[in-house]
């Protein structure tokens, strides 16, 4: 039997159905974009009416697999807000940790994904390898490698074990030097940096205009970050620093994700270093009627979350607004213009969940006869670094 | 039992198909490839293509406006085919029960061989999973 | 630009069609204004405030429909949300998509889930909701 990995991925270009992205290209140009949503829409807004406080923890947590926990995050800040209370202090430090942590494993998702996309397939996997021993540390702490179920309104739901903290920080220092391996590859391959830089650009005003935010943001020298701003939980008591670049293209975008994984592990060694003892839960029995707003920097921006109690068990209404909901937006500006060559990295640049971005079609502007799928359009952006290294002689 | 359904034990070629998921289950199913799970030494890979898939991995809890859609993908796919259903949202919608966009399981729409629950389950769980298929399907005669 | 800055210029511009105003924390802070200055407001707290729009959120109060429009002042943390009531059954309120592009789609989606009709957007079509979704039928409504 073969070895052979099929780079699949998570795709399923499903035929002869209006794609998620409908590239309309002229020639190798792509001169407009199609975007349709709603293939995973589950209505949770309407769900979250009928759970009661305590199950909207986890039920949000399910809106998206790989920022499971930005959600309860932000929907337990909201209740927080709501009430006008601050949780424990524990609790404060084990929340951001756990954030912080899940921030580390998004970034090496997308790392590898990008890599996948514009055919190092290397990166792929040794971006993925690495992020496993993240997902021990989450399956020790919280007992799931994905879906933690930590966050709780009034404080979390579990505590952390001091006995567990030498071997969680020996795990986060042994993932430096990968990273520092990951940097070098990315920053200082010409192949890499051809095929990223210039590429997808977003300028200051484009980041304004369509309201993006997170690492999308951060990449076109908007220097924004919700945890700076707006500080909840323990961010304003440890040290960090928010990373920007100013090139607005697809090279900028990694930059700042990969400055920004050095900076969580920062973050996650500060926390439990500086952990109080304590009580992890205030015990919140009733959420009296009021409004309550949310916010939390997530791996790809800003999510905000808006709760209306009207004195009853559950939300009388549950506003979610995802940070890819502003950012996916902007690949009408990012990618019109691009060679279809390039579409695939651009669109992934936003770094969507990552579903979003795997059905893609093209289609003849002149005729509107759909030429390509995902897959063709994946097998594109590979074979074009094969080109460029092929010319550079490597 | 049939050649081709013999065929099929020996490899199993896999199609992902997400019918509306958080994207967990879907995660968690590529990382059935990378060194560490390493899914090919069963003979599991995936593939591009439902015509040239023997499984369909499906997960998620059917939004309405994915159904037709996936009809149609079934309709592709040669036979015989076998439906595993990935996570708690395939096997029966899990937390979305209640919701007005997923109002049906996906085994009313998708004929499922196998349900391997879980939010999400771990990749050793799916390897379990269909290692099991495929002895049961040895075992059918 | 200062908190206290932002906050008197927007009670000034919004004069009499100013009907509530809710200062409930350092970073949170609520107006209520009546839907006819909402694009005069909006568009002073993106232009001149330098605010961020974050997000609106609609919610159907049984007698009228509520929207809430989210603005983030990030340079000083502040979140000032416009609050608009649309009486039933008149569900129609300026668009903002003139301003700033990051409207369109919570536009279209406060279209499909509560019924609202947004003046100058141009293109209510369903953008989260199939297709052939039931005609007036609109999930987030409570009158169903």
């Amino acid at each position: 039997m073969s070895r052979k990995i099929i780079p699949i991925g998570p795709y399923h270009p499903l035929q002869d159905e209006p794609e998620f992205f409908k590239l309309h290209v002229d020639g190798e140009t792509v001169v407009d974009i199609d975007i349709e949503l709603g293939y995973n829409h589950r209505l949770i807004e309407k769900i979250s009416e009928s759970k009661n406080f305590d199950q909207v923890a986890f039920m949000v947590e399910r809106i998206c697999g790989i920022c499971s926990t930005s959600h309860p995050f932000a929907y337990v800040n909201a209740i927080d807000d709501l009430l006008g209370v601050k949780p424990p202090e524990r609790a404060l430090y084990i929340r951001t940790a756990i954030a912080e942590l899940e921030r580390i494993h998004s970034h090496l998702l997308w790392l590898g994904l990008a890599g996948h996309f514009l055919g190092y397939n290397t990166v792929w996997m040794w971006a993925w390898r690495y992020r496993e021993p993240v997902l021990d540390i989450f399956e020790r702490v919280t007992g799931n490698r994905q879906n933690y179920g930590m966050m709780k309104p009034g404080g979390v739901r579990r505590d952390m074990f001091e006995e567990d903290f030498p071997w969680i920080k020996k795990t986060l220092k042994d993932l430096i030097p990968k990273l520092d391996m990951f940097k070098g590859a990315i920053m200082d391959d010409p192949v890499i940096r051809m095929r990223t830089e210039g590429v997808g650009v977003l300028t200051k005003e484009d980041a304004r205009d369509y309201g993006l935010v997170g690492p999308t943001a951060r990449a076109s020298g908007v220097n924004i970050d919700i945890r700076r701003d707006d500080p909840y939980a323990a961010y304003d008591k440890v040290e960090w620093q928010v990373c920007t670049h100013e090139g607005g293209d697809v090279f900028s975008k990694a930059v700042v994700r990969i400055l920004e994984l050095y900076q969580s592990i920062n973050i996650v060694i500060q926390c439990l270093d500086k952990m109080p003892k304590g009580p992890i839960d205030s015990g919140i029995k009733d959420i009296p009627p009021g409004e309550g707003i949310g916010r939390h920097e997530a791996p790809r921006g800003e999510v905000v979350h808006y709760i209306m109690a009207d004195g009853g068990n559950s939300p009388a209404r549950h506003k979610i607004r995802a940070p890819s909901f502003m950012n996916v937006a902007s690949n009408k500006k990012a990618v019109i213009g691009e060679t279809i060559s390039d579409a695939t990295i651009i669109l992934a640049a936003v770094d969507p969940c990552y579903c979003c971005t795997e059905r893609m079609a093209v289609v003849d502007y002149k005729t509107g006869k759909k030429m390509m799928d995902g897959q063709d359009l994946i097998k594109l952006s590979q074979e074009k670094t094969e080109k460029i290294k092929n010319k550079l002689g490597r | 039992m049939s050649l081709r359904l013999k065929a099929l034990t020996k490899s199993i070629w896999v199609y992902h198909l997400s019918t509306g998921s958080c994207n967990n289950c879907d995660i968690e199913i590529i990382d059935m490839l990378t060194p560490r799970f390493d899914a090919e030494r069963f003979g599991i890979t995936l593939v591009g293509s439902v015509r040239h898939a023997d499984a369909i991995l499906v997960t998620g809890s059917l939004n309405l406006k994915a159904v037709p859609r996936i009809k149609q993908v079934y309709a592709q796919a040669a036979k015989p085919c076998v439906i595993i259903a990935i996570g708690t949202c395939s096997c029966g919608q899990g937390i979305f029960k209640n919701g007005p966009n997923c109002p049906n399981p996906v085994d009313s729409v998708l004929p499922v061989d196998i349900y391997i629950p879980g939010c999400p389950p771990k990749p050793e769980a799916m390897i379990a999973g269909i290692v099991k298929l495929i002895e049961k399907l040895n075992g059918k005669k | 630009m200062k908190r206290e800055t932002i906050i008197q210029n927007i009670k000034i511009r919004s004069g009499k069609d100013l009907l509530d105003f809710q200062d409930k924390s350092k970073n949170r802070v609520y107006f209520t204004i009546n839907k006819t200055i909402l694009l005069q407001i909006a568009k002073y707290l993106f232009n001149d405030a330098n605010a961020r729009f974050s997000t609106a959120s609609g919610v159907d109060t049984r007698k009228a429909i509520e929207i809430l429009y989210h603005f983030a002042v990030d340079d000083i943390g502040l979140f000032i949300s416009l609050r608009v009531t649309l009486e039933k059954p008149n569900l129609e309120i300026d668009s903002l998509l003139g301003l700033f592009k990051c409207a369109e789609w919570i536009e279209m989606e406060m279209h499909e889930m509560l019924g609202v009709n947004f003046k100058g957007h141009g293109n209510m079509k369903h953008l989260l909701l199939k297709d052939d979704w039931p005609k007036g039928n609109y999930p987030l409504r409570r009158d169903l």
